[in-house]
């Protein structure tokens, strides 16, 4: 419960802090840390208009979308707190909750028949493919060094005591970060900011999208990067008391919002077909780290 | 056959009876002859209504004679001649222009596109066959503040394998208001509004086309402040131009620090002619705005400061792997292409093409300027990234330069006079994108008969379909403001 009402906290600053780091480092006054709150709002009070070729499936995915992150969310623990549903293997009903939102997100895009949002659809569901085997690998190699396979025994039983957990830890945290911004099509694999069809993922894939519809979208890109921090928050919280895990994993998620800003204010986005060999090196990260555990713990000879 | 074509100098005034007039078989070989040899380049060529019949006027430049090459050719309304642009690519554009505006046939020609008069339901687009090629249409209107234009790529997955450009959405027939309105401030301030971004240039093309069809000679300081306005309005479009770049590739500080440099530049030309965009800064035959030693510090501080952060941001993207992988090889347009389609300007230097007004055919202060055009061999994004680095750093030497002799003002307002009947007089400028060319043709009364304007634009627009054939359709955006063509300056 207390992991859950975290991250709905942290997920209505996340998105505002990467945009005051960005407009802080590019010298511009910006917009105040509530501006996607206020944009979510604006457009919940917006009529939605639909195009006269969608059908059901168009008005349902924005709904799926958000209910699958919120399902996600539901078996993300605070530490050593079990999540809302926790039970053995609930790392892969967690993940495939993920994939339900993303596979209607993909066949709402292709009902509106643009050639935009194919286009976007098409992006979409390969760079989610690719990045699947690195979230399983680095789960497993966690798993494995925990010997438990759910979220809550896993993380209760990591606590970072020796350097091999620092070590898996410091790696399961990058992975994690980079297919939060995977996920959410950042930078450096999707660009936000753009408003260039031809070189969007997320954006063009939702052009067709408004009101409501568009403001559920938001909420879910939002709640997503607070659930991937709070997986990343949990590898250092372990099985801390609650006083000093909360400002922990605070801690986490604003470090991660900066990291995140930073990272678009000063590189560039990449070219396409690069996204691939990246998205990949982080399966490469997770395989690295699965190895390194089943050596250290003798399975592997 | 060569000594049957008048050749003139760039901004001068002929009367109409010393243009030879050629047979149009000969006028085609001639053409033909001409532009087999890969100095020259059509700078303009038309057709305008001459006693009940059609005229033809084929203007050439030759950038190693340092002169214009100028003949024309008569024939009636209505008649089929054989196309010079089925054996010259680069002709191609200029006789679907006069095809669609004067009905004249070409036989052969490869594709009757309409250039301006674009009707949606009326024209089939160019289409491939194929199971897996799929069409996308972007614009005219464009999720950005940018101009209308259509595009349509027939892709292979992410891959672009055609580009076809459709324009004409900006039409406002400025060449025929040119003869239609009757006072000079009109045809000033339609020549300003040929294209926003480049009407320094372009009133300097008019200005200076009017100033030789009334046979006067503008003084020194009137060339010089339409040399500065010149320059200045290069370096602020260059400099946008490189912070939109890293937009797009969304290097975010590059974009934050490209785009404030503009500001100081443009933001002079406010305080010295009372608009950013030098609108109002040339008028025919006067300066109607001094430069006071007061402005000359102003500039000079402006670029000191501007520099010191230009070079630094210039030398982080040319040394920065994540923005250098976006531009490097990116639409690429090779020097074949470049020639054969007669590329200007930027889309010409880039792709080891050196043709540049300002030192082929010099016009106002340039002749004593030594201007040496900057050329890049690549062709690619990287090269018109790096070539707007380079032309604003001789920018800047340049402005320093002529800051080094400035004139005395008067301010007085001058009158060039009236214009002589029966004349033709055509100028070019380097405008930022490339080359400009205005002609005009005066009637037996000193009216306007003709008058013909050509942007850079108009020639380049095949260089950028050209470049992002075989690119990822996702680069299209990255190369097509590499180009940064006019849409306005290209529909008229």
């Amino acid at each position: 419960m207390i992991s859950l009402l975290l991250i709905l906290f942290s997920a209505l600053f996340f998105n505002g802090i990467i945009g005051r780091v960005k407009s802080i480092s590019a010298g511009r006054k910006g917009p105040g840390i509530m501006q996607p709150v206020f944009d979510v709002c604006r457009l919940f009070r917006k009529g939605t208009v639909y195009s006269e070729v969608t059908g059901p499936v168009f008005k349902m995915a924005p709904a799926v979308y958000l209910a699958s992150v919120l399902i996600a969310c539901l078996c993300v623990p605070f530490g050593s707190k079990g999540g809302l549903i926790s039970f053995n293997g609930d790392f892969v009903f967690f993940a495939y909750a993920l994939a339900l939102g993303k596979f209607f997100c993909i066949i709402g895009a292709l009902d509106t028949g643009s050639s935009f949002e194919g286009m976007g659809a098409s992006r979409e569901a390969t760079y989610s493919m690719l990045a699947e085997p690195a979230f399983f690998l680095i789960l497993g190699s966690l798993a494995l060094m925990s010997g438990h396979t759910s979220f809550q025994e896993i993380f209760a039983n990591l606590h970072p005591s020796s350097p091999m957990s620092w070590a898996l830890a410091v790696c399961a945290a990058y992975v994690f970060l980079v297919l939060a911004m995977v996920e959410n099509s950042r930078m450096p694999v999707d660009d936000p900011k753009t408003h260039l069809e031809l070189t969007m993922i997320h954006e063009v894939m939702v052009l067709d999208n408004s009101g409501i519809d568009l403001g559920l979208i938001f909420v879910t890109g939002y709640l997503k990067f607070a659930m991937y921090a709070a997986l990343i928050a949990d590898l250092f919280i372990g099985s801390l008391p609650i006083a000093i895990g909360i400002p922990v994993f605070l801690g986490v998620q604003v470090a991660c919002a900066v990291v995140i800003g930073l990272n678009e204010s000063f590189t560039a986005r990449f070219r396409m077909n690069h996204n691939p060999q990246f998205i990949f090196t982080l399966a490469c990260i997770a395989l690295l780290s699965i190895f390194g555990v089943m050596l250290m713990s003798g399975k592997l000879v | 056959m060569n000594e049957n074509i008048l050749h003139i100098t760039n901004g001068s005034c002929v009367k109409l009876a010393e243009i030879p007039v050629l047979a149009y078989d000969a006028f085609r070989a001639t053409t033909l002859e001409l532009l087999g040899d890969k100095a020259r380049h059509c700078a303009s060529y038309f057709a305008y209504p001459c006693n009940d019949d059609l005229k033809l006027m084929m203007c050439i430049a030759d950038d190693s004679a340092h002169d214009i090459l100028v003949y024309a050719c008569e024939v009636e309304k209505g008649a089929r001649l054989a196309s010079a642009a089925a054996d010259c690519l680069a002709l191609e554009r200029f006789e679907r222009e006069i095809y669609e505006n004067w009905g004249l046939e070409f036989e052969g020609h490869p594709w009757y596109k309409p250039v301006r008069n674009f009707f949606p339901d009326k024209y089939k687009f160019f289409e491939m066959e194929g199971e897996e090629l799929h069409e996308v249409g972007v614009g005219p209107v464009h999720a950005g503040v940018i101009e209308p234009g259509h595009f349509r790529f027939i892709c292979n997955g992410e891959d672009v394998l055609h580009l076809e450009i459709q324009l004409g959405w900006q039409h406002r027939g400025v060449e025929k208001l040119m003869l239609e309105k009757k006072r000079l401030i009109e045809r000033v301030l339609l020549a300003e509004g040929i294209a926003g971004d480049t009407s320094v240039s372009h009133s300097t093309a008019f200005a200076t086309v009017w100033e030789s069809l009334c046979g006067y000679t503008p003084s020194e300081e009137v060339l010089w402040a339409r040399t500065l306005a010149a320059e200045l309005e290069r370096m602020a479009n260059h400099t946008g131009d490189l912070g939109a770049i890293c937009g797009d590739v969304a290097y975010q500080l590059g974009a934050a620090v490209f785009g404030r440099l503009r500001t100081p530049i443009v933001n002079f030309s406010q305080r010295w002619c009372g608009n950013r965009l030098g609108k109002g800064n040339v008028r025919p035959a006067y300066a109607p705005y001094s430069f006071t030693e007061e402005l000359k510090q102003q500039l000079l501080k402006d670029l000191a400061a501007y520099e010191r952060d230009f070079l630094e941001m210039c030398d982080k993207i040319q040394h920065f792997p994540s923005v250098l992988s976006r531009l490097d090889r990116t639409g690429v347009v090779s020097t074949e292409q470049a020639e054969s389609i007669g590329a200007v300007g930027m889309a010409a230097k880039c792709a080891g093409v050196c043709r540049d007004t300002r030192a082929s055919h010099p016009y106002g202060l340039y002749s004593s300027l030594d201007v040496q055009p900057v050329v890049k061999t690549t062709g690619d994004v990287l090269a018109r990234t790096e070539l707007r680095i380079d032309e604003v750093k001789q920018s800047l030497a340049i402005v320093r330069k002529l800051l080094e002799n400035m004139p005395a003002f008067d301010g007085k307002m001058q009158s060039a006079g009236t214009p002589e009947a029966e004349s033709f007089a055509i100028a070019l400028t380097e405008g930022w994108r490339g080359e400009i060319c205005h002609c005009a043709i005066t009637d037996a009364d000193g009216e306007l008969a003709a008058y013909k304007i050509k942007d850079p634009s108009f020639h380049n627009w095949m260089a950028l379909a050209l470049a992002v054939r075989g690119n990822e359709i996702s680069d299209f955006p990255i190369c097509n403001k590499s180009f940064n063509l006019s849409y306005c300056g290209h529909d008229l």
